[in-house]
């Protein structure tokens, strides 16, 4: 990747630069290793752009890895861990998938609708919160139901852990 | 990338298909095969030209290999032959299969076909009708999704897309441009730009055709007809010389879309956005219907009769009071081979020897080539198999974009695709060299690219370069242009539009002519317009007669230079189709008879020309395009010409016969055809290293260097609504460097002043280092470029005082 690293991106810190470097090494140096940077490019960007993807990122992504943007906005549009809207200062994902659901997902969900007066898929007005609608299990199944905030797990949820947890975030 | 299924020496296996035993290449998809023995798999996602992503699991079939039956049914289109293969594409299994996916892909597709402009030509509707239930077992409502603007030429319905994909892959692979991509996931996924920027392609509208619903379907041609009430004939395309093939389809005498014709030879099964929407052209207010006269000062519409009369008698009279090298004839390099023939036998017979069809020629130096037309030396299919190629002066992306889509495949292959240009280029060809120089300075980069083959190659160079002193490239940038063509066996140098338009022209053709010849690499020229070559075929270029003979007569610039009193215009507009429209104006001022003969009214001719003759347009005459090859090929007259406009061969005709001039009873084109193909001798593609040898030419001061942009570069073209209102159509602006803004005092969107050759028109300015110091780019053909100077030449700039 030197010819790239000769290039000057506007979009992208030195910081986020680095560590797409990182994964980059991790695949093969031609076009379908770049194309497999992706993912591991959108989370670094994502980290470091409170949370979300504004088509800028998304473009600098694609220019700094020599591809298209329509194949990085396609990762960024397919992935639910991507968001390509402005979400709150918390993502809160709360698993629905089987093994949660039969320990009483949906109950959560309700409960958690409920106490920040917004349905899955949006943020609390004061931006603190985004609920997102999370579709695929997070794998961890033995500790269900379990919910992810930004990047941590919490498992084993009741609505006094859910309050708890909650209102902790800023 | 492609899944075509030739390979150069491929090893044969036996597999068996239905029931029938064929001898496929190994690797092979086992549709490619079924397809190539007429045994028909159903597929949506499936192209031949396309990678194969199996997406849409259409093609499911049956597969037994060596007596054991796969345990599903596979997908045909990327499931490879393999020795002793059994194929079934009918079994109970393969229908059950093709039948649970057609209901999948029902689910969530309208079945309203009646108000679908696809319906009736719909491989989905086609396919449902043998595949599909009669009755949905869906009660669940379907999704409907949100239409995007994909800008004038592509109209959406994406309720009904069924992500087969093929426009995301045609837009990778073909255009190069990537503007689509499939969003989102599962039931939510969208064909979509995802950020609105929409589709700009020069080959865009291919996806048209591509898309097996009606998702993606013509904005210009939308619900105007239906596809069985439609004729279909055979035409070709008329903006470029490449020559398309296409199907014009009309429904009482109107045409209503063009299509591709496939041609694996000429256009494979594609054709340019340019090719699919001119016909919009044709149904121009703009278009001239009625012959008419001027009588002091005022238009009037006359009868043909009359018209054609005072046609004939401004030319008897221009020739009895000055004699007949008064007369002057500028025709299209865009018109038939029979048109140019006629015109040219008309004003030769009148004793004038002064016609040419090389209206953007900057430099006449040289002459007229009579060692063949001018043309490609290779075959057009030739060129994807290149492994050098250099342009000179050109941007085929928008000049020929189906040679430019060789010429990429080229590339794709291992091909180095050199370019020397007097700007940069947006190209979707991954060059391996890119020149980029100030357009005086060509002919010296071409000039140290000539030194440096004869240094590598260790022979003389057979002429002397060393006059050709201007800065241009370094010598590293020479040596690597050298390095590749010599280590070429399938090279070729091309040289295009603006080599053709460049004022020291001929020096480029010259030095081009020096590489080829020390390389003993073909060189040819990639002309201007659908038929350069029969222009010079029919004998209407200055100093060659149809049937060979030598004359002399005055080029077209000469014949701006040196007024003429009579003017004979055949299919343009002089505002844009002419290398220096401002010499034109000057010449059509000081000469009392211009006759035009026109398809489309133009300012410039409504103020400078004594008679308009309308002309028949694309689609309502027959006639020959010779293309770059020399491929000879005909069309025929199939829509009714609108207005009183007549085929302009036979108006000519009729006007030779009017002048009672010998030998032009033809009764139809074909005979006119037939006539110059007995004269032309076989004539090929000249030979560029039989350039007469010039010297530097001083070129000093800002340069304009302008090239008709893609959309606007024939009459046809520029009235054609739809293709106008594209962002390729937009109006003039000044591109400058960012150090000649900054001298001038402009930034972008200032407006600045130019004044070439005695006009003065103010644009706004666009900053771009693409365009070197020294020069600025305008588009020609465009609004505000206009009834200017030297379409490449010396032209002042200055910053204009804001209004």
């Amino acid at each position: 990747m030197s010819s790239a690293e000769d290039q000057v991106h506007d979009g992208l810190s030195q910081a986020e630069q680095a560590e797409i470097d990182r994964w980059l090494e991790r695949f093969p140096d031609d076009a379908m290793g770049r194309r497999s940077a992706i993912i591991p490019a959108l989370h670094v960007v994502q980290h470091h752009h409170g949370g979300w993807l504004p088509q800028q990122c998304m473009d600098a992504v694609a220019e700094y890895l020599e591809l298209a943007p329509a194949r990085v906005y396609e990762v960024a549009t397919f992935y639910g861990m991507f968001d390509v809207k402005p979400v709150g200062r918390h993502k809160v994902n709360i698993c629905t998938n089987i093994s949660c659901m039969l320990r009483g997902a949906e109950d959560i969900v309700e409960h958690v609708e409920k106490k920040l007066g917004i349905s899955l898929g949006e943020t609390t007005a004061d931006g603190r919160i985004t609920l997102k609608r999370e579709e695929e299990c997070l794998a961890a199944c033995t500790g269900a139901p379990m919910m992810q905030v930004d990047e941590e797990y919490y498992t084993d949820l009741t609505p006094e852990k859910i309050d708890r947890i909650l209102d902790e975030l800023e | 990338m492609s899944a075509e299924v030739k390979t150069q020496a491929p090893e044969m296996v036996s597999i068996e298909i239905d029931g029938q035993s064929i001898e496929a290449p190994k690797g092979a998809s086992i549709i490619a095969v079924a397809d190539e023995h007429g045994i028909d798999i159903p597929r949506f996602c499936y192209h031949s030209k396309l990678s194969a992503p199996a997406n849409c699991r259409m093609c499911l079939v049956d597969v037994e290999m060596g007596g054991r039956p796969a345990p599903k049914p596979l997908p045909a289109c990327i499931t490879t032959v393999v020795d002793g293969m059994v194929v079934r594409t009918t079994s109970e299994r393969a229908l059950k299969a093709q039948r649970g996916v057609m209901e999948f892909l029902l689910i969530n597709h309208p079945l309203d076909c009646p108000i679908c402009d696809q319906g009736g030509e719909c491989e989905l509707q086609d396919l449902a009708l043998g595949y599909g239930r009669s009755v949905s077992r869906f009660v669940e409502r379907k999704r409907v999704v949100k239409d995007e603007n994909l800008g004038p030429l592509i109209a959406t319905e994406m309720t009904r897309c069924i992500h087969c994909t093929r426009c995301v892959r045609f837009l990778d692979e073909i255009a190069g441009t990537s503007e689509l991509g499939a969003m989102f996931r599962g039931e939510h996924t969208e064909i979509s730009t995802l950020v609105g920027n929409g589709v700009h392609s020069e080959l865009s509208g291919n996806i048209i055709d591509l898309c097996p619903v009606g998702a993606l379907t013509s904005r210009p041609y939308r619900f105007r007809a239906r596809s069985w009430e439609m004729l279909s004939h055979p035409s070709i395309a008329p903006h470029d010389c490449l020559g398309s093939n296409i199907d014009l389809h009309q429904v009482r005498g109107h045409i209503k879309r063009v299509v591709p014709r496939d041609n694996e030879a000429v256009n494979e099964c594609w054709i340019s956005d340019r090719d699919r929407f001119s016909y919009e052209g044709v149904y121009s207010a703009e278009r001239l219907l009625s012959p008419q006269i001027r009588e002091n000062g005022e238009w009037h519409s006359v009868d043909w009769q009359t018209a054609i009369e005072a046609a004939a008698n401004a030319l008897k009279e221009t020739v009895e009071k000055h004699g007949p090298g008064a007369l002057g004839g500028l025709i299209s390099p865009s018109a038939t081979l029979e048109e140019m023939y006629l015109a040219a036998r008309i004003l030769r017979a009148l004793g004038s020897d002064h016609i040419d069809t090389r209206l953007r020629r900057g430099d006449f130096r040289d002459g007229v080539n009579a060692s063949g037309f001018p043309g490609l030396p290779v075959a057009v299919s030739a060129l994807e198999s290149l492994d050098a190629a250099l342009i000179i002066g050109g941007y085929p992306r928008h000049e020929q974009p189906l040679i430019n889509h060789r010429l990429r495949k080229a590339a794709f292959r291992g091909g180095q695709v050199m370019a020397l240009n007097p700007r940069g280029f947006d190209w979707n060809i991954p060059l391996s060299d890119e020149l980029v120089v100030n357009a005086a300075a060509m002919p010296a980069a071409l000039a140290r690219i000539a030194e440096a083959v004869a240094a590598r190659k260790g022979v003389t160079l057979p002429a002397d370069t060393s006059s050709w002193q201007a800065e241009s490239v370094s010598a590293a940038e020479a040596e690597a242009v050298a390095e590749r063509l010599l280590a070429a066996d399938q090279g070729v140098i091309l040289l295009g539009g603006l080599a053709d338009a460049h004022p020291a022209g001929a020096e480029l053709r010259y030095l081009a002519g020096v590489i080829s010849s020390m390389l003993d690499l073909p060189c040819g020229e990639l002309t201007n317009g659908s038929n350069a070559a029969g222009g010079w075929l029919a004998g209407a270029v200055p100093g060659r007669c149809a049937d060979g003979a030598e004359v002399a007569g005055l080029d077209a610039s000469a014949m701006l230079s040196e007024p003429r009193r009579g003017y004979l215009l055949l299919g343009i507009e002089p505002e844009h189709d002419l290398f220096d429209s401002a010499a034109a104006a000057k010449a059509f001022e000081q000469a009392d008879q211009v006759i035009a003969i026109a398809t489309h009214d133009s300012p410039m001719l409504r103020e400078q020309a004594d008679i308009l003759l309308p002309m028949a347009a694309l689609g309502e005459t027959a006639g020959t395009f010779v293309n770059a090859e020399g491929l000879w090929q005909t069309f025929a007259g199939v829509a009714q010409p609108q207005g009183e406009a007549r085929p302009a061969w036979r108006l000519l005709r009729v006007l030779a016969n009017v002048l009672e001039l010998d030998g032009f009873e033809y009764n139809a084109p074909d005979e006119i055809h037939h006539e110059i193909k007995a004269i032309s001798h076989e004539a090929t593609v000249a030979n560029l290293a039989a350039t007469q040898a010039v010297a530097p030419a001083r070129i000093e001061g800002m340069l304009r260097v302008s090239y008709p942009a893609m959309f606007n570069v024939d009459p046809l073209s520029r009235h054609a609504a739809s293709l106008q209102e594209s962002e390729h159509a937009a109006p003039a602006v000044v591109v400058l460097n960012s150090s000649d803004a900054g001298e001038l005092g402009v930034s972008d969107g200032d407006q600045v002043e130019i004044t070439q050759a005695g006009v003065q028109r103010k644009r706004p300015v666009a900053i771009d280092d693409a365009v070197p110091a020294g020069s600025f780019w305008m588009d020609a053909g465009v609004s505000g470029s206009e009834a200017l100077g030297a379409l490449m030449g010396p032209a002042s700039l200055a910053a204009a005082e804001v209004d």
